[in-house]
């Protein structure tokens, strides 16, 4: 292992090179974690090696990670999983008895009374059924099978194997997957790494980001040309553009997955994320069984959700689970043969949901803590949208959509010939340009619209609001201030 | 129509057992059975008479109350207890307030806070960085430098993941090209843990088998890497060689000797060398030693050690910690084409980071409690403890299962299990071909049915053809050991009697 090696300069005749390798791997992008983020990584290091720059420390609005930016855990959810950890706490007097009760549950339900153990591939029995009793009491009575509850390393986990499950054949026959422009780039990532087609659909900046089932029907009309579109993702509340379905906008998504037979994988892991006047989430599974059993029994769906968002922000225990609905029993058996081999979810993840969908209740303890601590987070996010709205849509060439709901903002910027031709110059699409010069200048760390998808000619940059509320105004005004600026240098 | 990915089939079943005595008992059990048979057409059937199999066991009266599971490689399962020190310290960083409290002891204080200072925002539930927790990269470098006598680890080369498994499947992803004609073709051993051969499958790559040899104690003879390699001609396109070290099932320690002959082969041959490395931690005989594939490359110099890819695999899985739950392990990476390297980066970027508390399991286990720390003491008692058990374990079960007439055990080495081969009576692999079962996995059906243990058929791993073999957990409580080998005995020895 010789240093020129280890340095990077390569030697001739490697084993796998860029030609032999996976063509697939070559075309996987996820701008979350980008070269901006690995430039505003740099730029850290560099502030802490004392190199002098017009800020103090890197903003990573990149990201919709709610703890990274200052959000406090919440106490009860790390109580019990303390205690799962290290039971001989469960000694000690100054942890809840709730926390306890559930604690020891968990532990009950583990191999060998220890979340170190594996636990069965498709998840935890208890928990499952815990899952399945939440999303009945959240739909409104609707029934829920753990059977059909598959818990997974984070949603995106999921994600992935439905589609691995989904995508199939060859050429003109090859399996295409519509999803929004703008979209997570998760699912462009993975439909790149499957060699799956992916087939956009536009979501209407004009109307808040609304969809139409018109333009679903352009674009699966248009994509029946060259593949064989199967599946229909949807996130909602949406990821970037924070949009939340109406009911209707639901039904009719539904009516149009049947008529056309199309999967339906309902992205949901911002539910509790939803703050407009007028706003509410409906999943996907209540407003398909309320359709009646024509639908009910005949669409083919999938849920996901996630204990990275919302209120909790676990990221970091990479915990989720999907629902699926009205699959064939054969393929059942094929996903259930397809998530053992990554051994299990983590146990800690899967404790974790558990307590999310079994929080304290009114009669306990830990409840009025617990609300509270809960309350002030989303009515802190409510608030932050509003804000960032507000502020935003004051600069002149930032448009910004309401957030409806979800962590983030996907304002529309304009900019000038020149600052394209510039960007073209310097090997850079418009937006990835703009935000570069934003990191350079003021240290705040976006995304730019580009890793997310755009109507051609069009620019935007997603910021997350999660920064503190002094901290976020401070961020929005630095911002606007950029982009007078920047409007200014390039006029 | 949906895509056949695998040939696996797991079943997960709730059972009821009634106890003996006068009132029944339901016990409530979680079995998980996988049944992996090479041929598809007889998986279907046999899964089902597994599935039967479990079934009849509910309700039924049992000389058992409850079911001894060693099929899986996972240590507090099978009642070996978690380390406390590695356990407060992942309890004060998942409920800060107890790193004030003086119940823990000062130096799990220091750890979690130290860990805790390493996290955005000061919580263990933020993303980290790709690779994981830069400050743990570092420690992890710096673990593989002291362990392989000084041979230099970069960070740079180091990816964290869920699981050493998860890892793999990333490296395999960039290796297998699913479209191309031939297929890509992997060397794997056999016998081999199912994980990595679905893996391999799933992405549409084609295993070629290499043969373990088991009178010489499962060893890897490179003629036999020769000869498998030589049989792809003309039928895939082999693009790497998969090796585990300590093996699972085999158990079997590769000598020094042995890796340099594979890392010649590999270099020869221009193959990519995959070295699985999870059970380095488990070593029990009394002459072995775990050299790791890096440390035998570092020492060959160059050119090899310029030249040879090598993807090693690590994890705090296994182990004295065995933190199976917490889903916490790395790939190092060695003389990859640095362009090859910036997509893998991308491919670990879209799976966002590993778990947190797995990323600290593994920082605890390459940097334990050391003399002089407060929690010193009680870490070198369980730790020891475990070991002793552990090689008590081996050599019980090694006597034992070699005592039963039919049975043939090779040493254990290392890893997690014992692999012995079965020899069965002509009447029992009559009647399993009656009932459409592998004559292993008819006897494993039994041996759960009648004696409440709960193994795996060496068919699920792969053997020469006519052979049969077992293969259960040896890193199980003492208790539960003892137990096992006296269910097994008796069982055994009926089940010999039954069909001579």
């Amino acid at each position: 292992m010789s240093q020129q090696t280890v340095n990077g300069v390569p030697s001739r005749g490697k084993v796998l090179t860029l030609d032999n390798m996976n063509p697939n791997v070559k075309r996987v992008e996820y701008a979350v974690r980008g070269p901006i983020v690995q430039r505003a990584v740099q730029i850290e290091k560099e502030l802490k090696e004392g190199v002098k720059k017009p800020f103090s420390e890197v903003i990573k609005a990149n990201i919709g990670d709610a703890h990274a930016m200052g959000q406090k855990p919440i106490t009860f959810l790390r109580q019990v999983l303390a205690l799962c950890s290290y039971p001989e706490l469960l000694e000690d007097n100054k942890f809840p008895e709730d926390a306890k009760k559930r604690a020891k549950r968990i532990l009950q339900a583990c191999g060998g009374h220890s979340i170190g153990a594996y636990s069965a591939s498709q998840g935890i029995e208890c928990v499952r059924q815990d899952v399945a009793r939440y999303i009945e009491k959240r739909d409104g009575g609707i029934s829920s099978n753990p059977d059909n509850i598959y818990l997974s390393t984070g949603a995106s986990d999921a994600i992935v194997t439905m589609l691995k499950l989904l995508v199939c054949g060859e050429g003109r026959d090859r399996t295409g997957v519509m999803i929004s422009i703008p979209q997570y780039p998760l699912y462009s990532a993975a439909l790149a790494d499957l060699g799956a087609v992916q087939v956009s659909y536009y979501l209407d900046e004009d109307k808040c980001w609304s969809l139409d089932v018109a333009e679903l029907r352009r674009s699966l009309n248009a994509a029946r040309q060259h593949c064989n579109p199967r599946v229909l993702c949807i996130i909602n509340p949406g990821n970037p553009t924070g949009q939340v379905q109406s009911r209707q906008c639901i039904e009719d998504v539904i009516r149009f997955a049947k008529e056309e037979h199309l999967f339906l994988m309902a992205d949901e892991v911002y539910q509790d994320n939803v703050y407009a006047e007028g706003c509410k989430f409906h999943s996907f599974k209540k407003v398909l069984f309320e359709m009646g059993p024509e639908y009910s029994s005949t669409v083919e769906m999938a849920s996901f959700h996630s204990t990275s968002k919302c209120y909790m922000g676990e990221c970091g225990f990479r915990g989720g689970y999907m629902e699926i609905i009205n699959m064939d029993p054969e393929v059942k058996a094929q996903l259930t043969k397809l998530v053992s081999v990554r051994l299990c979810p983590p146990v800690p993840g899967q404790a974790l949901l558990d307590l999310v969908v079994n929080p304290p209740q009114p009669d306990e303890p830990s409840y009025t803590t617990f609300m509270k601590e809960r309350t002030v987070v989303l009515a802190d996010l409510a608030e932050k949208a509003r804000l960032t709205e507000q502020i935003f849509n004051k600069v002149p060439g930032i448009t910004c959509n309401p957030v409806q709901g979800a962590m983030y903002t996907f304002p529309r910027i304009t900019l000038s010939q020149k600052a394209i031709d510039k960007a073209k110059e310097e090997g850079q699409v418009p937006d990835m340009f703009y935000c570069m010069k934003l990191l350079e200048e003021e240290g705040i760390c976006l995304v730019p619209g580009s890793g997310f998808g755009q109507r051609e000619g069009t620019f935007h940059f997603r910021m997350t609001i999660l920064p503190p509320t002094e901290k976020l105004k401070v961020v929005l005004h630095k911002i606007s201030e950029f982009h007078l600026r920047f409007t200014q240098e390039f006029s | 129509m949906y895509v056949m990915v695998t040939s696996i089939s797991t079943v997960e079943v709730a059972l009821s057992v009634c106890s003996s005595s006068t009132e029944p008992r339901p016990v409530q059990l979680c079995v998980m059975l996988q049944c992996f048979k090479r041929s598809s057409l007889q998986q279907p059937a046999s899964c089902q008479r597994t599935l039967s199999a479990l079934d009849s066991l509910c309700g039924a009266r049992k000389p058992y109350s409850e079911v001894i599971d060693v099929s899986w490689g996972d240590p507090h399962r099978a009642g070996v207890k978690p380390l406390s020190f590695v356990r407060q310290v992942l309890a004060a960083c998942l409920y800060p307030e107890l790193v004030n409290s003086n119940k823990l002891p000062v130096d799990v204080r220091q750890r979690a806070q130290r860990l805790l200072g390493q996290c955005a925002g000061g919580s263990i539930g933020s993303y980290t960085a790709t690779a994981g927790i830069a400050e743990i990269v570092h420690r992890v470098s710096e673990f593989i430098t002291r362990r392989d006598g000084g041979a230099p680890s970069h960070p740079e080369n180091i990816f964290i993941s869920a699981g050493s498994q998860w890892a793999l499947q990333n490296i395999l992803k960039v290796l297998v090209n699913s479209k191309s004609s031939p297929k890509t073709g992997v060397l794997t051993p056999v016998p081999c843990h199912c994980t990595t051969t679905l893996s391999i499958m799933g992405l549409g790559a084609v295993v070629i088998p290499y043969y373990l040899s088991e009178e010489q104690g499962w060893e890897l003879q490179v003629e036999e890497l020769d000869r498998a390699l030589e049989s792809a001609k003309g039928v895939c396109n082999p693009v790497a060689l998969y090796v585990i070290n300590p093996g699972n099932p085999s158990g079997h320690i590769q000598r020094r000797k042995s890796i340099q002959e594979v890392i010649r082969f590999v270099s020869e041959k221009k193959l990519f060398l995959l070295a699985d490395e999870v059970y380095q931690g488990c070593v029990y005989g009394e002459k072995s030693e775990f050299i790791s594939y890096k440390r035998v490359l570092a020492e060959m110099g160059p050119p090899l050690s310029d030249t040879v890819e090598l993807a090693s695999f690590h994890s705090a899985s296994k182990g004295f910690m065995g933190e199976c739950g917490m889903r916490g392990g790395y790939v190092e990476l060695i003389n990859l084409d640095p362009d090859v390297m910036k997509y893998i980066y991308k491919l670990f970027s879209k799976d966002s980071c590993a778990p947190v508390l797995g990323q600290i399991a593994l920082d605890l286990m390459i940097n334990p409690p050391q003399p002089g720390d407060p929690s010193y003491p009680l870490y070198n008692v369980e730790t020891q403890n475990i070991r002793t058990m552990l090689v008590h374990n081996v050599k019980r079960a090694f006597e034992v299962v070699n005592s039963l007439p039919g049975f043939c055990c090779q040493p254990v080495e290392g890893g997690a299990f014992a692999f012995p081969r079965l020899h069965l009576p002509p009447k029992a692999i009559q009647k399993a071909k009656e009932v459409g079962l592998q004559p292993d996995t008819f006897y494993c059906i039994r041996l759960l049915e009648e004696a409440g243990v709960l193994i795996s058929p060496g068919c699920e791993y792969g053997q020469k053809e006519g052979t049969h073999h077992i293969r259960f957990c040896i890193m199980t409580s003492e208790v539960m050991m003892e137990e096992l080998l006296r269910r097994l005995t008796c069982f055994h020895t009926q089940f010999m009697k039954d069909f001579s």
